[in-house]
């Protein structure tokens, strides 16, 4: 899987999590660009990562990506 | 084995699921569409979804038919993730859930305080999610293991006690599954002071000594055991956001939980009716034959068919009616069910059969007319996808159970499902498949009787009252919670609620028992009366329809009016409060001869002048006595 493939499917967790189907990923996004993208709601966004994926992110890892590129990069190096 | 975590017993969610909750979120009554929804197998992100609806639906006073609950949770651990799954999952049980959550490592003061919010909710229910390490440190070889044992139940019991003085609610506590990892090995579970020892030693006094009326158990090791320790136990995501459990079993949690509280209301299901070609047995039997089914020893399918059939009667044994609904020739049907050595069940154990070549609908409905029961008490397994779609969409009530190809999962998803969940276990349950069996011996002899007078005579019927009696309130309540036809104000009541009224000096609760010539009909009717300026308001009368026609109401009102002329009271003021179900005893007061006397709230109000009562001659003989 390639990241354009990954950011793809990504876009489609993002959406359920946030329940908004006009989320339109880019890799600069943060927390600050999505509405209710707060502490918790971050947690359910690794968890549903984790299982949509089927990885395991290393403890504490995910809390250290800063932006969508990063994370789009990380699920992909996994997933490879 | 089928994945319990995923709800395998469920239909997968519809693909434009997050369009449904929208559609829903704009519709002038919720209920129904909202419990119709949550009765698929959803995730978590899914379930989270729905909440969000069943709270926009109970703010906007949209949520019926969903009965309201509120729950006060209090928990170790992070409660933001489980909050939406039991709102989510408590619809799937007819229940529009609100809950209360205690802060995070509050939960003592959080119990003591009546200005929580915990408290100020009111709620019916308290669940204490508390897990091996609310009592227990990790890795654990404790040096006073018994000491730390007794503490941890203290501890719960202190917590039960705090909750019972400021609130009426009904208490769940939790059994601790004990994470895996083993410090000796095999010795764990021998050695006192590990893991494995402690929790052990918890759970048994747990159940021994916190569990009683009113105290019911959410047994989580059990749903850890089922799953596996080593996916319960998530340790990243508990360092992460100290989730108690893996995420991916939150649904599955919340779906245990839910139906306890579904119990709790009384929601429970009580008639399991079975397709039988490649469901009760393998084949077709008017294609096969009776020689040419499949069903038991020495062929690996036919025993996975017989193990459904083992399964549903050891239900049966628990007080859950079984029923037939088949597209097939009877007579051939029957003559298998009676007559194939392998079978397991035969036509006593089944409390109604439809065989013939009507549509399942319509089956099942003639199937609730049989039993006088209503269809939201009904659960269907059918191996045909067909048959279930139309089911499912004809009558939304039934718990139509989702199948996999493979039978031997048949009876697994059938006991996952949690169907028929009870809190409790009474001579009543047990004895329920012969009580409608009887009904049915009695029915025949009422179509032999010319007259009903003497068919009534003929049962030679005993009524027994028992005033404020201690023991039977568990089953007193069952039947309050449970009754929805013959049920003057469908108050429902939890079993503390009901303890408060047995004790209290000036209000009478009045459980009646009926035997006759076929059998004990058991408690059938539980009346509650609070006195009012010298009046008793009838606060709750319920019934069980098994015992309608029979004249029994007439001698409950005779033994109220007995017990009022002796307490001094002059008046019985009875409540009529319509709900879409029990239209049957809206001219209730009236035949026993109150009159109307305006409304109290929602409710019509019916008065009986005590001292001008005339009794009537009834066919019922009558035992009374006032417990101590």
């Amino acid at each position: 899987m390639g990241a354009d493939d990954v950011a793809r499917r990504l876009e489609a967790v993002f959406r359920d999590v946030f329940d908004d189907d006009k989320i339109t990923l880019s890799p600069e996004m943060t927390a600050a660009d999505v509405d209710g993208w707060d502490s918790v709601a971050n947690i359910r966004l690794m968890v549903s990562i984790e299982e949509d994926f089927r990885i395991r992110f290393d403890v504490g890892e995910f809390q250290e990506y800063r932006n969508v590129g990063e994370l789009i990069a990380a699920v992909a190096r996994r997933v490879s | 084995m089928v994945e319990p975590a995923l709800l395998p017993w469920l239909p997968a969610s519809p693909p434009d699921y997050r369009a449904h909750c929208a559609d829903i979120d704009t519709m002038a009554q919720r209920g129904t569409a909202l419990r119709r929804l949550a009765g698929h197998a959803l995730g978590t992100n899914e379930l989270q979804r729905l909440a969000r609806s069943i709270i926009q639906a109970v703010n906007d006073g949209t949520a019926a038919p969903l009965q309201s609950f509120a729950l006060g949770l209090v928990s170790n651990s992070t409660t933001d993730f489980i909050v939406p799954a039991l709102i989510g999952s408590a619809a799937r049980h007819g229940v529009a859930l609100r809950v209360a959550a205690a802060p995070f490592g509050m939960t003592m003061q959080a119990a003591l305080d009546p200005a929580s919010e915990l408290l100020q909710i009111r709620p019916d229910a308290i669940l204490l999610a508390l897990d091996y390490r609310a009592y227990f440190n990790d890795y654990a070889l404790d040096d006073d293991p018994m000491a730390s044992v007794s503490a941890a139940i203290a501890k719960l019991q202190a917590m039960i006690a705090a909750f019972a003085d400021v609130s009426k609610a009904a208490i769940l506590v939790q059994t601790i599954a004990a994470p895996p990892e083993r410090l000796f090995g095999s010795l764990d579970r021998h050695q006192p002071g590990t893991a494995a020892w402690l929790a052990a030693a918890f759970n048994q006094r747990l159940s021994d000594e916190v569990l009683r009326p009113g105290v019911n158990l959410l047994d989580v090791e059990a749903l850890a055991n089922c799953v596996g320790l080593a996916a319960w136990f998530d340790r990243s995501q508990h360092m992460t956001a100290r989730l108690p459990f893996a995420n991916r079993f939150i649904p599955l949690y919340a779906e245990h939980a839910a139906r306890l509280i579904g119990a709790i209301r009384g929601h429970s299901r009580k008639v399991l009716v079975l397709d039988l070609d490649n469901t009760l047995w393998g084949g077709v039997i008017g294609d096969d034959g009776i020689d040419g089914i499949r069903l038991g020893q020495g062929d690996p399918r036919g025993e996975a068919f017989q193990d459904l059939q083992r399964a549903a009667l050891a239900l049966k044994r628990r007080g859950v009616l079984l029923a037939v609904s088949s597209k097939n020739d009877e007579a051939l049907a029957r003559q298998a069910i009676r007559e194939h050595p392998e079978m397991v069940l035969r036509e006593d154990d089944f409390s109604a059969m439809q065989i013939n070549w009507s549509d399942k609908a319509t089956n099942l409905e003639a199937l609730a007319e049989r039993l006088s029961l209503g269809v939201d008490s009904f659960v269907f397994m059918d191996d045909n996808p067909v048959e279930r779609a139309q089911v499912r969409s004809a009558l939304p009530q039934v718990l139509v159970l989702e199948l996999p190809s493979d039978p031997a999962e048949y009876a697994a998803v059938l006991l996952a499902s949690g169907a028929f969940e009870a809190i409790g276990f009474s001579d009543e349950d047990r004895q329920r498949s012969e009580q409608y069996a009887a009904n049915a011996r009695r029915d025949s002899l009422a179509a032999q009787s010319r007259d009903l007078a003497g068919f009534l005579e003929s049962l030679r019927m005993r009524g027994t009252f028992v005033a404020d009696g201690a023991i039977g309130w568990s089953r007193f309540t069952q039947l309050i919670n449970k009754s929805n036809q013959f049920n003057l104000t469908t108050k429902r009541y939890t079993e503390s609620q009901v303890a408060d009224y047995v004790a209290a000096p000036d209000v009478l609760t009045l459980q009646v028992r009926l035997t006759d010539q076929f059998g004990d009909n058991g408690m059938i009717c539980s009346v509650i009366a609070c006195p009012r300026d010298g009046a008793w308001v009838l606060d709750t009368w319920v019934m069980s329809c098994r015992v309608l026609g029979r004249r029994v109401e007439e001698a409950v009102l005779n033994e109220i009016v007995r017990r009022a002329l002796a307490a001094g009271i002059g008046q019985l003021v009875g409540l009529y409060r319509p709900t879409p179900r029990n239209g049957l005893v809206r001219d209730h007061y009236r035949k026993l001869g109150f009159h109307q006397d305006g409304h109290d709230g929602d409710a019509e109000r019916w008065m009986l002048d005590v001292a001008s009562y005339e009794p009537a001659a009834l066919p019922i003989a009558c035992d009374t006595s006032t417990a101590a």
